[in-house]
């Protein structure tokens, strides 16, 4: 069905970064309008995704013309899901970003390239053709170097380096795949190359180009061979950037190997197996360096990598069950991590230091932000009924059908670490006394009570929207068998985006 | 550096060349051209004027900061991206005035977005080499 107004959350997002412009170096007028924004591009989400729900998928041809040869956007379950989730996240880093970020860093533009990186992810997620998501890539890796950098410490560029040359090399793959794949369908329609692909007689050439996008989208999810930019670059910037891009970012790739194995390359044994063994050494690599870690967020980092093996797992699997439990997940995953370094950006206002050995007290000190803390980190372990809890159910009974009980030993093993890692943070930071009480440096009691109350409110929703996720599942898991059906069998899409012209 | 044929000529180059980018600006929807080039060409007739007479004469004849031409020209093309929702059609759909408009030509909203193109470009071209040239 055709809605012109898919493109809404791209339109308001940019407009929201248009109008921050104007307002250079007035930051108090750029922070209402990023918030203002970010909340309009809520609600427009959030009218996405029920048509979307209501209507089935739906397409939209940029300039009228035609699906094949123009460019289409495409809104099914998936992608309108992910839209919202991505609203919901940007309304919380935009309201913490608000009061937690220097003024030194807000002169800089800031938030209006902030805004251009939610559009670069709007974008990826509604695009249906492949060079117009090569092309969303490129806006969100280019604002999320400016972000990365922004403030120029020597950290900070340090790890700026690295992210950069590993992300450029990561597009450099996608581009020669997207080349490869042009020169041998001769189209960049996803739904239409789904169809051409199976026309191509030499299936190596098909293979070898679909290694080409999992080597590309690997690097940008951080799987195994390919993380290590991950943990030496995400604990530099600040904790509202940090937010976005452990939220956000590598759940991109992800996504963008879903679509193309679920449209394109079907996955036949040998990328199956690939990805399993990917899959398996992800999770135990980043559960054992999450082990030795001592700062709370080069932890977080190393979860985030531990995490992306789960759902690596899942699509590696390529079954029905499988890819709930992946898109599950991935639900879960957006909402938690992101929160995880909002918390990590308050901690380091409460004390000063994100050491966990000279952290401590905090539970003494601060009873019901503990607490709602704690909610989110028993979501993130797992712990019955909350929302980490249901995706790996169906992780496992995806992996005894299949007998991969590999990934079965790597998925206990991971959630294992994973509580380990958690409950040795919660009682280094929470509960026990801070080594020296003299050298805490507190910046949050001083504070006006309304930044306090802006400080906290973001975790309080995406909280809440975690409670929700794991309390309701049964909503969840609804929409996720519709996404996962979507996704086993692809004719619903390419009927949406081609029309009768399918025969 | 100063040199009196050097600031001559520039005192013609540059309404030459910038009426020289406007019109690469307008044939640039059928023939090769558009809002990039005519941007590029017509931030070049002002870094031309700023190594004549140096960057502050340049920055007193543009009046306004550089910087300011970012947002306008992006809400230009934004806006043309969008106009044909208002008519029911699908964004960047190209909106063309029936008569042809002497001199000019053909109108469309194809032409608002190179404008806006056009206008970015010299934003983000002068406003990088202002940054560089004065930091010395």
């Amino acid at each position: 069905m055709i809605d012109n107004h898919i493109l809404a959350p791209i339109f308001v997002q940019l407009f929201t970064a248009i109008a921050q412009l104007m307002f250079w170096r007035k930051t108090v007028t750029q922070r209402f309008l990023s918030v203002g924004g970010s909340i309009i591009g809520l609600l427009v989400a959030i009218r996405l995704f029920t048509r979307v729900q209501a209507d089935g998928i739906l397409t939209m041809n940029a300039a009228n013309w035609d699906a094949p040869f123009g460019i289409v956007f495409v809104a099914d379950a998936f992608s309108a899901t992910l839209v919202l989730l991505t609203s919901i996240a940007g309304v919380a880093v935009s309201l913490f970003s608000s009061v937690s970020l220097s003024r030194q860093r807000m002169l800089y533009g800031y938030f209006p390239i902030f805004h251009f990186l939610i559009m670069g992810l709007q974008g990826a997620f509604l695009t249906g053709d492949i060079f117009n998501l090569y092309v969303f890539f490129e806006v969100i890796i280019i604002s999320s170097f400016v972000l990365m950098t922004l403030g120029g410490r020597k950290a900070q560029l340090e790890g700026a380096v690295k992210y950069m040359a590993m992300n450029i090399l990561a597009s450099m793959f996608f581009l020669t795949g997207i080349g490869i794949l042009y020169g041998i369908t001769g189209t960049l329609n996803m739904a239409d190359l789904a169809l051409k692909i199976q026309l191509v007689q030499n299936k190596t050439l098909v293979g070898i180009t679909s290694c080409f996008f999992i080597i590309g989208f690997g690097i940008k999810s951080a799987v195994f061979p390919l993380y290590y930019w991950l943990p030496s670059s995400y604990h530099t910037p600040p904790s509202a950037v940090a937010a976005t891009f452990g939220g956000l970012l590598t759940k991109v790739g992800i996504y963008a190997l879903i679509r193309v194995l679920s449209l394109i390359f079907i996955p036949d044994d040998f990328t199956r197996t690939l990805l399993m063994g990917i899959a398996v050494m992800t999770i135990i690599t980043g559960a054992f360096g999450a082990l030795i870690k001592t700062n709370v967020r080069r932890l977080f980092s190393y979860l985030i990598v531990c995490h992306i093996g789960f759902m690596v797992g899942g699509i590696a699997m390529f079954t029905k069950i499988a890819l709930m439990g992946t898109v599950f997940y991935l639900i879960h995953d957006i909402m938690v991590k992101t929160n995880m370094f909002l918390i990590a950006g308050l901690i380091r206002q409460l004390r000063g230091t994100l050491d966990m050995g000279k952290l401590g007290g905090l539970y003494r000190d601060y009873p019901k932000i503990s607490l709602m803390i704690a909610i989110v980190l028993f979501s993130l372990v797992g712990i019955p009924p909350l929302s980490g809890f249901w995706p790996k159910i169906f992780l496992f009974q995806g992996a005894f059908e299949m007998h991969h009980y590999f990934f079965a030993a790597a998925l206990i093993i991971g959630s294992f670490i994973t509580l380990y890692v958690i409950a040795k943070m919660w009682s280094q930071v929470f509960w026990k006394n801070p080594p020296q009480e003299d050298l805490l440096d507190d910046r949050f009691a001083p504070m006006r009570p309304y930044r306090k109350l802006l400080m906290v409110l973001p975790i309080l929703i995406l909280g809440v929207v975690t409670l929700y996720v794991g309390l309701n599942a049964e909503a969840i898991i609804n929409i996720t068998d519709k996404i996962s059906s979507q996704l086993m069998d692809n004719s619903e899409y390419i009927e949406a985006v081609l029309g009768d012209k399918t025969n | 550096m100063k040199s009196a044929i050097l600031q001559t000529a520039t005192r013609y180059l540059l309404p030459i060349l910038l009426l020289f980018s406007f019109f690469l600006l307008l044939r640039g929807h059928y023939y090769p051209g558009g809002g990039f080039v005519g941007g590029l060409v017509a931030s070049i007739a002002f870094v031309l004027h700023s190594f004549a007479n140096g960057t502050a004469s340049t920055m007193k004849i543009l009046r306004y900061k550089p910087l300011s031409l970012i947002p306008i020209g992006l809400a230009i093309s934004t806006l043309s991206v969008v106009a044909p929702l208002l008519l029911g059609l699908p964004p960047m759909t190209g909106l063309w005035f029936e008569e042809p408009i002497p001199v000019i030509g053909m109108i469309g909203s194809a032409l608002f977005f190179d404008l806006g193109v056009y206008l970015v470009v010299i934003g983000v071209v002068l406003t990088i080499l202002f940054t560089i040239a004065l930091e010395q």
